[in-house]
């Protein structure tokens, strides 16, 4: 009889190559299911089990879930762009037109790149929104929706610093009026301009600054961030569940709010 | 004789599914224990294979739409010639084009940095936990003090003729009025959900309704100097 996929998978699994990368071993008990999470120092950042209710569809949109998609799908695609990208002047426009017209996919490269990241800016807000109307921030996950707030600031900042490196007119002249709200900052405006761009108005400097904190400084701090904000789902007691629990259920346990659920 | 125990043990039976759990109950207390019995789904694989999944559909939705449409590419940039408008990119258009009515420190400056500091508190306030409809109860007091806040947010707004932020938040007082208005026994349905909404609802739907209405005239309705343009006629 033939072997499934499945019991291929199982197989390569119990092999001693495998098993010394993956330390959760092999069988598909609960409790094997359980250690392939919480022995891999990337996946243990969430629960092991996750209420199913929480699964469906309308609990969650897959918001959260789909913003770390485009995460994915911007990085992917941003490491190749910086292989064909300096970031000087006028340098940073003929790369980018050559990405247009010269490199190999390079076209698709920029656009899956640009539209993966308004759809990145778009998704976070609608996260928020979303877990907001879900009342999810609430006890004890107040900080992790402060963690949330700040990603979207780094996001907001991420799709900034971007929108500057083409070095064409769109870009330079909506850096331009962006950056020139800084300077409205009472006092020390005009030393946040200076600082943001490295000199008085958008030039060489400027563009080299957005590039190191779009490439470098930005996506390390997501990074960061991101793993928190993961880790604090499973320590606050996984996905918020009760806004979508039955009537009955709430006014009991509105009696007892300061229970936590513990999941983790 | 020895004393009466002062509790109960209990010990819950499905150790499989949950791990197990003995529960106190004393007698003069009746612990609430929260039925947690509730079915869960392993992370491995079923949660993950869900998340790769809804993945997968993204990514197949952005490559045709990078197929299909060209990320835009102007002129090499110009210091010397601006165009008009001037835009930044579309999430910052709102803010434009509150910079529009306002000087550039309450627009720029004080809205947004107010606008992040309420989203960081949020959950520190217990207004925004109580889930009760703002109307239930004292409800001649908080019309009151609902007037009190919207009648001088209407007249600033009106004043500064920033049509756009005025409109939603008159559609929302309008609202907040029927809700006022109905009650868990109203007939119509939409009037009992309305009733039930709670406070912090209501701020954060006005704030919801006031930025996708500023950022979509930024995105498409305005045009040189600012100017009101209809996106279908070009200018």
């Amino acid at each position: 009889m033939a072997k499934t996929a499945d019991q291929y998978f199982d197989d390569l699994r119990e092999t001693r190559v495998w098993r010394s990368i993956f330390r959760s071993g092999t069988g598909s008990s609960t409790l094997r299911r359980a250690l392939a999470i919480q022995q891999n120092v990337f996946l243990h950042l969430f629960s092991t089990k996750v209420r199913t209710r929480m699964l469906s569809f309308s609990a969650t949109w897959y918001l959260g879930t789909l913003t770390l998609g485009t995460f994915f799908i911007l990085v992917a695609t941003g490491i190749p762009l910086m292989l064909y990208y300096h970031p000087s002047v006028p340098q940073a426009y003929h790369d980018t037109k050559d990405l247009q017209f010269v490199v190999s996919s390079g076209l698709f490269l920029r656009n899956l790149h640009r539209w993966s990241a308004h759809a990145m800016v778009f998704l976070v807000f609608a996260h928020m929104f979303k877990v907001f109307y879900r009342g999810a921030y609430r006890t004890p996950r107040e900080f992790n929706w402060v963690i949330g707030v700040i990603l979207l600031l780094i996001t907001l900042l991420l799709s900034y610093t971007g929108y500057l490196l083409p070095w064409d007119q769109l870009a330079y002249w909506a850096i331009t009026v962006g950056s020139n709200i800084a300077s409205a900052v009472p006092l020390i405006g005009d030393k946040i301009h200076f600082l943001l761009l490295g000199g008085s108005s958008v030039n060489a400097n400027a563009l080299l600054r957005f590039y190191v904190l779009h490439c470098m400084i930005l996506p390390l701090a997501a990074i960061f961030f991101v793993a928190i904000h993961f880790w604090r789902i499973r320590k606050d007691g996984g996905l918020y569940a009760h806004s979508s629990e039955p009537a009955a259920v709430r006014s009991r346990s509105r009696a007892k709010k300061k229970e936590a659920t513990i999941n983790g | 004789m020895a004393e009466a125990k002062d509790f109960v043990a209990a010990i819950d039976s499905n150790a499989k599914k949950s791990p197990r759990r003995i529960v106190f109950i004393t007698r003069r207390t009746s612990a609430q224990v929260k039925a947690e019995t509730e079915d869960q789904t392993q992370s491995f694989p079923e949660v993950l294979f869900r998340a790769a999944v809804a993945i997968q559909l993204l990514a197949i939705a952005l490559v045709w739409i990078s197929l299909l449409f060209n990320a835009p590419l102007e002129g090499l940039a110009d210091p010397s010639h601006t165009p008009n408008p001037a835009k930044a990119p579309w999430y910052f258009l709102g803010l434009q084009e509150m910079l529009h009515y306002f000087p550039p420190v309450v627009a720029g400056v004080l809205a947004p940095g107010l606008v992040v500091m309420a989203l960081i508190v949020i959950p520190y306030f217990k207004v925004n936990i109580e889930a009760e409809g703002l109307f239930t109860k004292d409800r001649l007091r908080r019309l009151r003090v609902f007037y009190a806040v919207t009648a001088p947010l209407v007249i600033f707004l009106g004043w500064f003729h920033v049509i756009v932020a005025l409109v939603p938040t008159l559609i929302v007082a309008g609202l907040m009025l029927l809700a006022s208005q109905s009650s868990a026994q109203s007939s119509s349905a939409f009037r009992r959900y309305l009733a039930a909404r709670p406070l912090s609802y209501w701020v954060m739907t006005w704030f919801l309704f006031e930025l996708m209405v500023v950022t979509a005239t930024g995105t498409f309705f305005r045009g040189p100097g600012w100017s009101w343009v209809w996106p279908w006629k070009p200018y």
